[in-house]
């Protein structure tokens, strides 16, 4: 028996994207955002960055769904731990723990240490990486070897199995880039595939420094990474269009006021107030600790602390550019017209300058995304990102500090985030640069 | 048509955009020192031809087929390397919009000099300063350190020409010098043009769409249509029987006052566009006297007399009556006249308009004072009737917009009082007075769809009665299909987009209409319509046009009285008869002089240097500095007003 639990980030995030495809639905109504989101579908690059981005976001949603799990016994009583149906399917990552360090693959630990009786001093066996081999490791190599021709195997037929499931899709839209989309899925089935098997014997990416499996941290960071790269944009967004826009399109002391508000934000360094506004976050977290009934929702509250601080101090370059963009517009002769008509300011902002810049928000919204995951990571790792319980790309990094200062050095959890983190940002800059030549307005129609 | 001596010999010249074919064997010959002009409407591929020559084609587009010669070279086998020595070299081209044409960081004296080096003639300093003399730029040392932002537009171009002879050029390609300049620069730039051409006995390709232009500038002219050339003839021969039906249309379509009282010839119909496959003569659809082997097979050329070649199936030229090529008569209710309704008696006036004055403050420093003032408009007094047509004339900068849209309450006057039918006005007044604005690519919102652009004056003054039904009959009223309110405007041609801003603007039913340059973004043939069409509205629904322009001969065609701007005030006002028939301000004379005309007879009297910025207007008379009349009285006050007759008024204090 479970108890599901609706997080406010969770919500945040599905109301994120209910309203993506409410977006959608419009802008297919929508003549001219039709034309060029069926120019960013015809595109290679942008079908392939989109896939990956779906599979990200397929762990992002997996990850939020959130329950509690009933004690055993007879009253109504709940785990404390908060789990998600990430965390349910990856069951054997999270509880196959290792004492400390191993690195991927391994069949021992990193480190040599003392064994029991007098045996000397050799790196002890592990618990669960490579269990399956018993005490004799000699056969470590052709196992690894057999497991990742079998994972190819697997990944293969899950691909064509993908295949024929594409085929009713490909038929209804044939003008999308459908071999991008297919042989990204190939490479993705590919690579999955082996990781697929070998995780259930070894620790594919190794453990980290408490013995966690370094695949398994990795997974959960990408929630908070597209969290903290969507729901900022969803909180600056609003703001950034209405200030941007009106102080371009009204002038006089509203712009002034406006422009004195965003200058004077963009003065103070960006880190310090951030830095500043986390910390005091903490101490009101802290204070009230009977606001959260799970140690989960604190860290969830933190998390949306960050997300709206980075919105605060992000909004003014929008908020700048679409400012410049309304007072070019507003001297425009339909805007004139439209004055001349007499129709009211709000409905001539409405009507013919904010659709005339979606444009600019659309790829504003694009390019900040990878921007956003980048932040993040840096802001945890001079710590003052997520909460510590929260794992991130940016909270990995910042352990990979030491254990870089080792000899030898541990490089599997930096190279493992790293690695996670550059797919990402690279698919989802991949992707805005299409949507922007896409939306561009000077691109041929 | 091959001349023995020719410099530039094109054959059979294509050029391929995708599958398209924007311009199609295209053949002419240039010999030396003559000037060949090149004359069609936007689209037709004239500008292409020429960038094909110089091979600066961009990037989609390539010379499909074809052959250039320039003098000994073939220029289609040069190598780029070999080819940048030609450009700018013996080869020189000018375009049409010189403040993109130049680099905002360099100066232009530094611009010229590299022109030299780069065709190695390296005493620089010296050759810069005499080219810029050479091409009319007072003061040449001083200007030559100058940057581009700090000169006029005519200097700008005037510096252009200098660049490309600083290459010595045999022949100069010149894409529209002066459609970017107002009329007086214009006459400078193409006299500065002709006199050069002669003194270094240059070829030169000129291409424009403006008969006047080239009636003075030309030796042989080049008609093209829809990426062909269709006729090649002499001047004289040219102006005096063209011979292709496109061409006689395009006469018949200019407006003149031999038009006055008559609807203007239009071509029906619009260019087909590139990529059309056609199967006889391109121009088919649109022509008056198409034979039925036209749609069937291509026209050849014929001699019609030595030199003079047309594309045409027709055997002989149709004899000419009346007015060049019209061919239409007008069956137009009464007469068919555009319409101008006589004074009414007593009543007060539609618009009256006194001491007039915007303007704009100069800011600076940190507190952002006003230290100035802009005097954008200074004074305007203007009287408009019901049913009757205005003009304001003037060029660029001397503040005739400013004027339309403080009276329709657009820009806030800061002096000055307005009175609708005798009452006072303050405001918009949305259901009384309109406006058509200049650019029908920047007037209509490309998000909307016609039918909502067309209806939103009804939906923001809430008025009465379906919506959809009035915005059908709005479009049937400017002559589009009802069913095109479901499209959107990027789908439509200038003229036709022209048409659903008056569209819109009539919705509310005012009773003035101000028009400010609705036909110069427009071809002649679509202008002829759209000044047709205003005619007729004007007869049916008895409105009242504030015309803003700087085309005489649109003025000439349909204003019952014209004002002319100078610098924010009204320097002569009457009649259209009084005023551009008999003008007494020297300003009105010169800009009437400048006027390039088909008749010929040249152009005279005209007036020297860039108007006055209106920041800091020559004290006196603005216009003394350039006037040729001026004496010391002029220096030293504004003139008053002298009135010549009942409705003539003059500010000068010598009216010739
Ligand atoms: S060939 Fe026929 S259709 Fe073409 S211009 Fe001549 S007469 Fe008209
Ligand atoms: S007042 Fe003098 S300077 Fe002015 S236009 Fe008349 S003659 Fe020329």
């Amino acid at each position: 028996m479970i108890k599901p639990v609706l997080l406010w980030s969770d919500l945040l995030f599905f109301l994120l994207i209910a309203a993506t495809f409410a977006g959608g639905w419009l802008a297919a109504r929508t003549e001219h955002l039709r034309l060029a989101w069926r120019r960013v579908g015809r595109s290679r690059v942008a079908m392939a960055a989109a896939t990956l981005l779906a599979a990200f976001l397929l762990i992002g949603v997996l990850d939020s769904l959130h329950y509690r799990e009933r004690l055993p016994g007879d009253g109504e009583n709940y785990a404390v731990e908060v789990r998600s149906a990430l965390d349910a399917l990856l069951t054997g990552l999270r509880t196959r723990q290792e004492r400390t360090y191993s690195a991927p693959l391994a069949t021992h630990l990193f480190a040599k240490e003392s064994l029991e009786g007098d045996q000397g001093r050799d790196f002890p066996r592990l618990k669960h990486g490579g269990a399956h081999l018993g005490a004799d490791t000699a056969g470590h190599g052709a196992d690894l070897l057999a497991k990742t021709v079998q994972g190819m195997g697997v990944g293969v037929v899950a691909w064509l199995v993908l295949w024929l499931g594409f085929l009713p899709a490909r038929q209804a839209a044939p003008h999308l880039a459908w071999d991008a989309v297919l042989a990204t899925l190939f490479a993705l089935c590919l690579v999955a595939g082996p990781v697929l098997l070998l995780a259930q014997g070894y620790h594919v990416l190794g453990t980290d420094k408490v013995g966690q499996d370094v695949l398994y941290l990795t997974l959960k960071s990408v929630r908070t990474g597209l969290l903290i790269g969507t729901l900022t944009t969803l909180i600056m967004l609003p703001a950034a269009v209405a200030l941007g826009l009106l102080a371009g399109y009204a002038g006089g002391w509203i712009d002034d006021v406006i422009q004195y508000l965003y200058t004077t934000l963009n003065s103070i360094p960006g880190v310090l107030l951030i830095a500043a506004s986390v910390l005091m976050m903490q101490v009101v977290i802290d204070t009230h600790p009977d606001w959260f009934a799970t140690a989960a929702e604190r860290a969830d509250a933190r998390l949306l602390a960050l997300c709206a601080i980075l919105g605060i101090t992000s909004w003014t370059g929008l908020c700048r550019l679409l400012r410049g963009e309304a007072l070019k517009l507003r001297e425009l002769e339909y805007v004139q017209a439209a004055r001349a008509l007499g129709v009211s300011g709000a409905r001539i902002l409405w009507r013919h300058i904010l659709p005339n810049v979606m444009h600019i928000v659309m790829i504003a919204i694009v390019m900040d995304f990878s921007g956003l995951v980048l932040a993040e990571a840096v802001l945890s790792y001079i710590g003052i990102g997520v909460d510590p319980n929260t794992v991130s790309f940016g909270s990995m990094i910042n352990t990979a500090r030491m254990e870089l200062a080792r000899e030898p050095m541990v490089w599997w959890s930096l190279a493992a985030a790293f690695a996670f983190m550059f797919v990402l940002v690279l698919a989802a800059n991949l992707f805005a640069d299409v949507v922007r030549d896409a939306f561009d307005p000077r691109a041929s129609r | 048509m091959s001349l023995p001596m020719s410099l530039l010999r094109v054959r059979d010249l294509s050029v391929a955009i995708g599958d398209a074919l924007p311009v199609e064997d295209v053949s002419f010959d240039i010999a030396a020192g003559e000037t060949f002009a090149l004359l069609g409407e936007s689209g037709c591929g004239k500008s292409l031809t020429a960038l094909a020559l110089m091979r600066l084609l961009p990037p989609a587009a390539r010379i499909a087929s074809g052959a250039v010669r320039f003098a000994d070279t073939d220029l289609c086998a040069l190598s780029e390397a070999r080819m940048r020595d030609v450009r700018g070299g013996k080869l020189g081209m000018i375009f049409q919009e010189p403040s993109s044409s130049l680099n905002p960081v360099m100066t232009v004296g530094a611009q010229i000099a590299e022109a030299l080096r780069l065709h190695g003639d390296a005493a620089a300093r010296e050759r810069v300063v005499e080219l810029l003399a050479a091409v009319g730029i007072p003061d040449p040392a001083r200007r030559a350190g100058e940057y581009p932002f700090q000169m006029s537009g005519g200097m700008k171009q005037r510096a252009m020409i200098a660049m490309a002879l600083a290459g010595e050029p045999e022949l100069l390609i010149a894409d529209e010098p002066t459609t970017a300049l107002d009329v007086t620069i214009q006459a400078q730039v193409l006299d500065l043009l002709r006199a050069l051409q002669r003194r270094r006995a240059m070829a030169m390709l000129l291409i424009t769409h403006d008969l006047g232009v080239v009636a003075n500038m030309a030796d042989r002219v080049g008609v093209m249509y829809a990426g062909q050339l269709v006729e090649i003839a002499p001047r004289a021969a040219f102006f005096a029987a063209p011979g292709h039906p496109y061409a006689r249309r395009l006469f018949a379509a200019l407006p003149d006052t031999a038009a006055r009282r008559s609807r203007l010839a239009t071509i029906p119909g619009s260019v087909p566009p590139p990529g059309t496959r056609h199967a006889g003569c391109r121009f088919v659809e649109r022509c008056g006297e198409a034979l039925p082997v036209c749609h069937a097979a291509p026209p050849p050329w014929r001699e019609y007399a030595p030199g003079h070649a047309v594309r045409c199936h027709l055997p002989a030229l149709p004899v000419l009556a009346g007015k060049v090529g019209v061919t239409e008569g007008n069956p137009c209710g009464t007469g068919g006249t555009v319409a101008d309704a006589a004074a009414p008696g007593g009543a007060p006036p539609l618009l009256a308009v006194s001491d007039l004055q915007v303007y704009f403050p100069i800011r600076k420093g940190v507190l952002r004072r006003a230290v100035g003032h802009v005097r954008a408009v200074d004074g305007v007094s203007l009287v408009l009737h019901a049913g009757r047509t205005l003009a304001l004339v003037g060029e660029s900068g001397c503040g005739k917009t400013t004027v339309g849209k403080a009276i329709l309450g657009l820009q806030a006057p800061s002096g000055g009082a307005l009175a609708l039918d005798g009452a006072p006005l303050a405001g918009l007044a949305p259901r009384r007075m309109q406006m058509v604005f200049q650019d029908p690519y920047g007037s209509l919102n490309p998000r909307l769809r016609v039918g909502e652009i067309v209806a939103e004056g009804l939906c923001a003054l809430r008025l009465p009665g379906d919506h959809a039904a009035q915005v059908r009959e709005l479009l049937a009223q400017v002559g589009l299909d009802a069913a095109m309110a479901g499209r959107y405007p990027h789908e439509f041609s200038g003229g036709q987009r022209q048409r659903i801003a008056i569209a819109r603007a009539l919705a509310v039913r005012p009773g003035l209409l101000i028009c400010d340059e609705p036909t110069s973004a427009l071809d002649v043939s679509v202008q002829a319509q759209i000044l047709n069409l205003l005619g007729d509205l004007q007869a049916r629904l008895g409105l009242a046009y504030l015309f803003i322009t700087h085309n005489i001969a649109v003025v000439d065609y349909l204003a019952r009285e014209v004002a002319v701007m100078y610098l924010g005030r009204i320097v002569e006002r009457g009649t259209t008869e009084a005023v551009l028939r008999g003008a007494r301000h020297p300003y009105t004379q010169a800009l009437l002089a400048a006027v390039p005309r088909i008749a010929g007879g040249g152009v005279e009297a005209r007036v020297a240097g860039d108007p006055p910025s209106p920041a800091n207007p020559p004290p006196g008379c603005h216009f003394h500095p350039r006037c040729p009349r001026a004496e010391a009285r002029c220096r030293a006050s504004y003139p008053d007003e002298t009135t010549l007759a009942a409705d003539h008024v003059v500010r000068c204090h010598f009216p010739a």
